[in-house]
């Protein structure tokens, strides 16, 4: 195990510190809350000397996202970071990073999106984006975003996979909070990422190759995005082989689901980020009066963990589902949907109840959560289930 | 000391409640505590009311939510105090400190704490500022009182800490009136 250095640092602080560690040789970013910090304080690294970064200062989160596209099917490593309206801006290349396979690290600081104009935390920026390829870790705390971005390197890189990847923190709550982390030395980093070998770089003018070519009607289309459905599958093997190293060299364990009270809970409550913290609080005091709760936290959200979950939930007498975002005109949440149909196949399906909460950076107060375990309670004695998703203490 | 202390700082945009908060994130670390210490962000401007929170806890803390019911209340303006409930939520066994000339009997009726179970402390945070640091700065010195009211840590621990971080950026000018406005609070504050 590497020797750390404990510090009081704010989430994006310790992300800026990642980034550097890892080297990129490109970071192309367009400033936005709450995300600033993370580029500023790359930018002031950069700036220096201490990391011999091309650093491009773009006009709008499209261009970033473009410069990170073509830098890196240049060969390049390359790191961005954005939030809220930055990551909608970037929406058509988000899709264009994925099809291309492209290994670009971005951290995202999870912000609600217009309208009403809300700088504050929630999921609705992220999960829209959860569809467009990209594998996506979310961090519950400052240490778990600078572990995730180190571990996202290397998820990405791995030639099993060849895919951007996404490490989330929660806006505020987790960029802005200074709280107590554990960094790794530089060297352990820098060994435990190495360097990007890029096959078929774009630069690579000995073996030139066309990138992100036409595909039409009676073109390889259909099994492009099969070999890229085929990519993210792998990634799930990845994911865990690196977390299991990545655990070997800080001491910190890392699931792509990680549990709290599972052994022989009756009820249980599936969440994703900051939020986590205050579930397995709550979880504490009500194992304290004996009631048998427990708490799943999803920190790697694509490729969604279905057989890890299902495995943890069948049999429970009801579960709770948290989204801090909605998927409107759904049936709930984007975790709530995921979590349903990962249980479909089991014989022995648990009552679930969705909740949407924390839009906009709504406080989630302790008493909201012992509300979610109090319905628990009541469905695991006979109730029905409230027709999701509950918006959790809206005025 | 309490498994779990939460602090609620008040202050106008500008004062260096942050920067107070963080310095005591910091020198709890360093006695080897967990802590967490945030901003209440908003649209804030200059002068603004604002408030931030520490978190300071043995034990790692796990919760992320908004600070409802302090142990300690810190009031780095008293043009505050008629302007913003700052006992809201305020813990019996707690104790409020506040940067005023005021004595504490005087500030405990303005606040309507008479026969509450917290203890009502001031100190001139300002006007020792004004004397050390020849500007009203009043996040450092509140942070001397609130080491003496609270015990949370030693007048040595925040000078220690105060040498260590304040040596990378500012003059030994600085850094000695910083150490003395932290030192004179530490003794001048008045408890009652």
């Amino acid at each position: 195990m590497a020797e750390q250095k404990v510090v009081a640092a704010t989430g994006n602080t310790v992300v800026a510190e990642a980034m550097r560690q890892c080297k990129p040789d490109v970071v192309a970013a367009y400033p936005i809350t709450p995300q600033t910090t993370i580029v500023e304080e790359f930018a002031a690294f950069v700036a220096k000397g201490k990391v011999h970064t091309e650093y491009v200062t773009v006009e709008s989160e499209h261009s970033a996202m473009s410069a990170c596209i073509g830098a890196s099917a240049a060969g390049a490593r390359v790191m961005t970071a954005t939030a809220s309206q930055g990551l909608a801006l970037m929406w058509e290349e988000l899709y264009i990073a994925s099809g291309m396979r492209l290994p670009i690290v971005m951290v995202n600081a999870n912000r609600a999106l217009s309208a009403p104009i809300n700088i504050h935390c929630d999921h609705s920026d992220v999960m829209g984006a959860r569809d467009s390829g990209w594998i996506m870790l979310f961090a519950e705390t400052a240490q778990e975003a600078y572990d995730n971005t180190i571990m996202a390197v290397r998820i990405a890189e791995d030639r099993d996979v060849l895919l951007p990847v996404m490490s989330c923190l929660d806006g505020f709550i987790t960029t802005h909070s200074i709280d107590r982390v554990e960094l790794l030395d530089d060297a352990s980093v820098a060994s435990f990422v190495g360097e990007r070998e890029a096959e078929r770089a774009l630069l690579d003018v000995e073996n030139p190759v066309s990138h992100g070519a036409f595909a039409g009607l009676g073109g390889p289309y259909l099994e492009f995005k099969k070999a890229q459905h085929d990519a993210i599958e792998r990634s799930r093997a990845v994911v865990k082989r690196v977390g299991e190293e990545y655990s070997a060299l800080s001491g910190r364990p890392f699931g792509v689901l990680e549990t709290w009270g599972m052994e022989d809970a009756e009820v249980a409550v599936v969440v994703i980020g900051s939020t986590a913290g205050n579930v397995r609080h709550v979880a504490r005091n009500l194992r304290s009066k004996g009631q048998k709760v427990g708490v799943v936290k999803v920190r790697c959200f694509r490729p969604f963990p279905y057989a890890e979950l299902a495995e943890l939930l069948a049999g429970m007498k009801a579960v709770a589902v948290m989204d801090r975002a909605d998927s409107f005109g759904a049936e709930g949440g984007p975790l709530y949907l995921e979590t349903r149909s990962a249980l479909y196949d089991r014989s022995e399906r648990p009552p679930v109840v969705g909740y949407v909460y924390g839009l906009g950076g709504s406080d989630v107060r302790l008493d909201l959560v012992e509300s979610v375990f109090g319905d628990l309670a009541d469905i695991a004695g006979g109730a029905s289930v409230p027709g999701g998703p509950v918006y959790l203490g809206a005025r | 000391m309490e498994q779990l202390t939460e602090i609620r700082w008040h202050a106008r945009a500008g004062q260096g409640a942050v920067t107070a908060a963080k310095l005591v994130a910091e020198t709890a670390l360093e006695a080897d505590q967990y802590m967490q210490a945030m901003p209440e962000y908003g649209p804030e401007r200059m002068g603004a009311p604002i408030k931030a929170f520490t978190r300071i806890s043995p034990e790692p803390i796990e919760i992320h939510c908004n600070i409802e019911h302090p142990n300690v209340v810190v009031v780095l303006d008293e043009t505050l105090l008629s302007i913003v409930d700052v006992t809201e939520g305020l813990r019996d066994g707690g104790a409020i400190i506040v940067n005023t000339c005021k004595t504490p009997d005087a500030l405990r009726a303005e606040l309507g704490l008479q026969g509450r179970q917290v203890r009502v402390a001031s100190v001139d945070a300002s006007g020792i500022s004004l004397d050390t640091l020849k500007r009203d700065i009043p996040n450092t010195p509140m942070v001397g009182a609130l080491a003496k009211v609270t015990g949370l840590f030693t007048l040595d621990e925040i000078i220690q800490h105060l040498t260590k971080t304040f040596g990378k950026k500012f003059s030994q000018d600085v850094i000695d009136a910083n150490i003395a406005s932290v030192k004179r609070a530490f003794e001048e504050v008045s408890v009652g």
